[in-house]
């Protein structure tokens, strides 16, 4: 497998995976959702004035989630207008998608693993991983800095700072 | 002057070998603490409080509050090199002091932030010395219509700074207003937004989002162009101290407006965040070279790091004569003081004369030897960059995720900065500013229960923000501010950039 | 000190290495002492007087060394507290976790609906009780809590302004019995994020009055700036010792004594999880003992005019229904209850 994270040459003109103007779209759409989200919890708490609070809790998120919606809705038909060249460049390629995924994907499993082995040993997995994958490090050299990673962290947080972290079964085989 | 010859005094108190060994190690500590987002100066202050039980309140205090220094400057660090702000307050300097980074100016951002810092806290610990027992009063007069017309001020120093569509820095901003009023509203106690699922009972942590938005969203975007590390490939001078102070003494003007701002957000108190945004969108507004901020201008680094210095510093105003903290920091070293035996309020510059003088006079000593401390160390913290992307970038989502995961002791906090991170790319990519969403996330929650509070205290009269000169006059200040970009749209020079492709 | 720790930390290992292998074949152990750190909850943020208290027992444990395991205090304070109690209650076999409580052990619930009670955990101990007082501006001169009151009669309806800490908590739970006693006159009642804050604001004439702990108070007290008008205890506070010029705690009057028949005090009370054992429940009521008897917190309880009274086992249960009925029928009263309940 060729490194996807070193630039090659000619990646310009690979054609765009998705447009500026798609991308534009699809985030002014989110943005009505979550406006909606909120007018219609914040009828729910209520906008106008009560007696013994004031403005009623939902008052100030009512009004912001209106503004959000009709700047939303400007944007939304800016970008389904727009003919513009600029709107129609690409937002990403597939190279940029794939070396995205290559550190974000892992990223997901580093997080779920975190919740069941603990965050020291997961950091040291994802950072040796990645060093070997794609920094094309020797495996001992991975393993070492990964490792000094973990224990370095380790020492700081839970033995020198007091701070806890999420811990899994290895940590728990030493007492802690 | 009866001042000069207390502060004489206090320095007699502050300088043993012992005490300067203590600033030493809390600054040095600081430091790390301030880099690691997941250690906030609170928790170091909190943990090693219990270490200081046995020693005599002055070096204590001492010790303790270097720790803060050191924070302080070690914030920077991260915010420079990998765009992750390590404290709040780092938000702002990030804006221009991770673009020069990029172009192989880390070292001059570096050595920027570090002197601005130097600068607006002496400015403030002298305003202290001199103006204490006056400005204690003042901060007095500050209620919840003061306080909102406060924030609204620092809304309106950075509205229509943005390059982007005006319609999009609306969403965006809107956006953080949003996320802010999720969880409970603290004027009510009812819950907002959290449609039953209790992690959404806290509400969006700001550290989270711009961990998020910051911190993931450009390695996600470092990735994606395959450059490696923009910048890394800088060569290290030894010299970057001597050219960057040659740059500084040209932007006296900024450092002025900063140090005020920021003495003024502290003793409000505002605090050290929203003074380092307001620092930041005067000087963009103001300054001659405002217009290329954002592109990586020195000038853009020292207009916040000096405004939050100064406000930092001046909180520990507020702390000591009236016994409210200005930051959670603050919060903890109260808490110490009271366990030494020492009561914050009014009485405390009589009663404890000698523990103040030594306090203010350890403030001086703190900042001089915390500068010559990080000053030495720029090539050393420049030299990270050097280390190869492969293991950077993996280390920094580590590091990313045990600071998001450190705010509320939660891993739905990591999730949501993994959510926050794609949102942070894809809003770069399409054009919505981020800033004004941070600075609503972080202002949103205190300006709106200012004004609720505002409301209830006058039943409903919107008048009440003019009701005095105090918060009339800033007021005023902050509509004139908002409508600026306005006026200067009509009258001035066409905004290229905003109005370049109409619909 | 980091060399400390680490040395701490090292012979912490090699004695639970000895440990393991002395006990290994499952030998019941007559009492039980922590095996690893114990993780001390605060269900509220840095600075409040919960705080200070649990930061403060941290630093007396750890200098009398009353424990061989560290300590670790980590604030929970979402959602009013809910997330550090519902914290608790999911760790219910981890007997490592301890929390102090403060008012919204029984608020929370009540007010939000959160999913938890003190049923939820194990009590342990009642430290302290937490007094209230009613503040006013030192300007504004108000004879005692008698004038203030009918002061506040005579005026119009929300004329008259109090501050508090949160919303339908404890400050406000006070604000709604003391309009029971006003002729149907209500305050306006206006929430801060905390007590210093609330003090500062009724220096400030921002508000007519507030119902702050003491040690929120003291130092504006002494300043001059507040004046003391009753508190809301049974009896007056035991603490003779002068605190300004001429008045102790002891000088204030007890609100009922002032014709304002209104009592609450907060509990400041340590609980662990609910499958901790007997044992470990009487190993943290012998620690917290020993916390009670050093100097450093007898100290700490004179400078914040505690009330220090000491329950542990079934008498602090009783104690524990009671005031959460106590806190129902105020609540409700007040309006306070969450929809869903």
């Amino acid at each position: 497998m060729t490194d996807i994270t070193e630039p090659q040459p000619g990646e310009s003109d690979e054609p765009a995976l998705v447009t500026l103007r798609t991308a534009d779209v699809v985030v002014a759409c989110l943005f009505l959702v979550v406006s909606a989200i909120v007018i219609s919890d914040s009828v729910r708490l209520g906008f106008h004035w009560q007696d013994s609070v004031g403005p009623a809790p939902g008052y100030f998120p009512f009004y912001i989630a209106v503004v959000m919606a009709i700047a939303s809705a400007y944007n939304l038909g800016r970008a389904i207008l727009a003919r513009g060249p600029e709107e129609q460049e690409g937002m990403t390629t597939k190279t940029g998608v794939l070396r995205m995924s290559a550190i974000f994907l892992p990223a997901v499993l580093y997080v779920f693993a975190t919740s069941y082995i603990g965050i020291y040993v997961a950091s040291a997995i994802y950072i040796a991983a990645f060093m070997i994958f794609f920094g094309k490090f020797a495996v001992w050299k991975a393993l070492a800095v990964a490792l000094s990673i973990a224990i370095v962290s380790f020492m700081m947080f839970e033995v020198w700072f007091l701070v806890p972290l999420p811990k899994g079964p290895l940590e728990a085989a030493f007492g802690y | 002057m009866e001042e000069i010859g207390s502060l004489l005094g206090g320095f007699a108190v502050a300088i043993s070998p012992y005490n300067i060994a203590l600033m030493v190690v809390g600054i040095v500590l600081g430091v790390v603490i301030g880099v690691l987002p997941g250690l906030g100066g609170a928790n170091g202050v909190a943990i090693l409080l219990p270490l200081t039980f046995g020693m005599d309140p002055t070096s204590a205090i001492i010790m303790l509050t270097s720790i803060y220094w050191g924070a302080l400057f070690g914030g920077a660090i991260t915010a420079v090199l990998f765009n992750i702000p390590g404290e709040p307050w780092s938000v702002a300097t990030t804006f221009d002091g991770h673009p020069m980074a990029q172009k192989g100016k880390a070292d001059e951002a570096l050595v920027g932030a570090f002197t601005s810092s130097f600068v607006g806290a002496i400015f403030a610990v002298i305003l202290i010395t001199f103006l204490a027992p006056v400005i204690a009063k003042f901060a007095l007069r500050f209620g919840p219509a003061e306080f909102f017309a406060v924030q609204f001020l620092t809304f309106a120093s950075f509205l229509g700074m943005g390059r982007g569509s005006p319609m999009k820095t609306l969403a965006s901003m809107c956006l953080g207003f949003a996320l802010a009023s999720v969880g409970l509203d603290g004027v009510t106690g009812t819950l907002r937004l959290t449609f039953g699922h209790d992690e959404l009972m806290n509400g969006f942590k700001f550290l989270v989002a711009v961990i998020g938005l910051f911190g993931i969203g450009e390695i996600l975007s470092s990735m994606e162009e395959g450059l490696a590390f923009r910048g890394a490939a800088a060569k290290l001078k030894m010299d970057a101290v001597i050219r960057t102070w040659k740059q500084l003494p040209a932007m006296a003007v900024t450092f002025l407006r900063s140090c005020i701002v920021g003495c003024w957000m502290g003793i409000t108190p505002g605090g050290a965040t929203p003074a380092s945004f307001m620092g930041y969108g005067l000087a963009k507004r103001f300054s001659k070279r405002g217009r290329h901020f954002g592109k990586g201008e020195l000038e853009g680094v020292v207009a916040p790091e000096t405004a939050a210095h100064a406000a930092g510093t001046a909180a520990m105003l507020p702390m000591l004569t009236l016994g409210i903290p200005g930051s959670p920091t603050a919060a903890v070293l109260l808490g110490g003081l009271l366990i030494w035996g020492l009561q914050p309020g009014p009485l405390l510059f009589v009663e404890q004369k000698e523990f103040v003088w030594g306090l203010i006079a350890s403030m001086y000593m703190g900042n001089v030897v915390g500068l010559i401390i990080v000053l030495t160390c720029v090539p050393l913290f420049a030299a990270i960059l050097r280390v190869p992307f492969s293991i950077i970038a993996p280390a920094i989502v580590v590091v990313c995720a045990i600071g998001a995961y450190t705010v509320n002791n939660a891993m739905f906090d990591v999730w949501m900065m993994l959510v926050f991170g794609v949102l942070g790319y894809l809003f770069t990519k399409l054009g919505y500013p981020l800033p004004p969403l941070v600075l609503a996330l972080v202002l949103g929650d205190q300006a709106e229960s200012s004004f609720r509070q505002a409301m209830l205290t006058s039943q409903g009269d919107v008048t009440v923000f003019w009701h005095n000169w105090l918060s009339g006059g800033i007021m005023t200040l902050g509509v004139a501010l908002a409508l600026w970009p306005l006026v200067s749209m009509l009258f001035g020079k066409k905004d290229d950039d905003a109005l370049a492709n109409p619909a | 000190m980091i060399g400390k720790s680490l040395r701490k930390t090292a012979i912490a290992l090699a004695a639970g290495a000895a440990l393991l292998t002395a006990f290994a074949p499952g030998a019941a152990r007559a009492e039980w002492a922590p095996t690893k750190a114990v993780t001390f909850i605060i269900p509220a943020g840095t600075g409040g007087g919960a705080d200070q208290m649990a930061r403060f027992i941290q630093g007396v444990i750890q200098k009398n060394n009353l424990l061989d395991k560290p300590v670790v205090v980590i604030n929970k304070g979402g959602g009013a507290g809910a997330e550090g109690f519902i914290e608790m209650k999911g760790s219910a076999k981890d007997p490592h976790k301890i929390i102090i409580t403060l008012s919204n052990l029984f608020t929370t619930p009540l007010g939000t609906g959160a999913p938890f009670s003190w049923k939820d955990m194990k009590p342990v101990a009642m430290l302290a009780l937490d007094q209230f007082i009613l503040w006013t501006n030192a300007e504004k001169n108000y004879a005692d809590a008698k004038a203030y009151i009918d002061a506040v009669k005579a005026g119009a309806d929300r004329q008259f302004k109090m501050g508090g800490t949160g919303s339908k908590q404890e400050d406000q739970i006070i604000t709604a019995a003391i309009e029971k006693q006003t002729d149907g006159k209500k305050f306006t009642y206006v929430p801060y994020d905390g007590g210093g804050k609330v003090a500062v604001q009724l220096v400030g004439g921002h508000i007519d009055s507030s119902v702050n702990n003491p040690i929120e108070a003291v130092a504006q007290w002494r300043g001059k700036q507040l004046k003391p008008l009753c508190i809301f205890d049974s009896k007056r506070s035991t603490y003779t010792e002068k605190v300004t010029d001429d008045m102790a705690w002891s000088d204030i009057p007890t609100c009922t004594e002032a014709g304002l028949p209104v009592e609450y005090q907060m509990l400041r009370g340590i609980f662990t999880t609910a499958g901790a054992t007997d044992e470990q429940v009487a190993f943290y009521v012998d620690l917290f003992k020993k916390v009670l008897a050093t100097e450093d917190w007898k100290e700490f309880m004179k400078k914040g005019a505690f009330n220090q009274t000491f329950m542990s086992g079934p008498e602090f249960e009783k104690w524990l229904t009671d005031t959460e009925a106590k806190h129902k029928e105020l609540m409700q009263g007040a309006g306070f209850l969450a929809a869903a309940q």
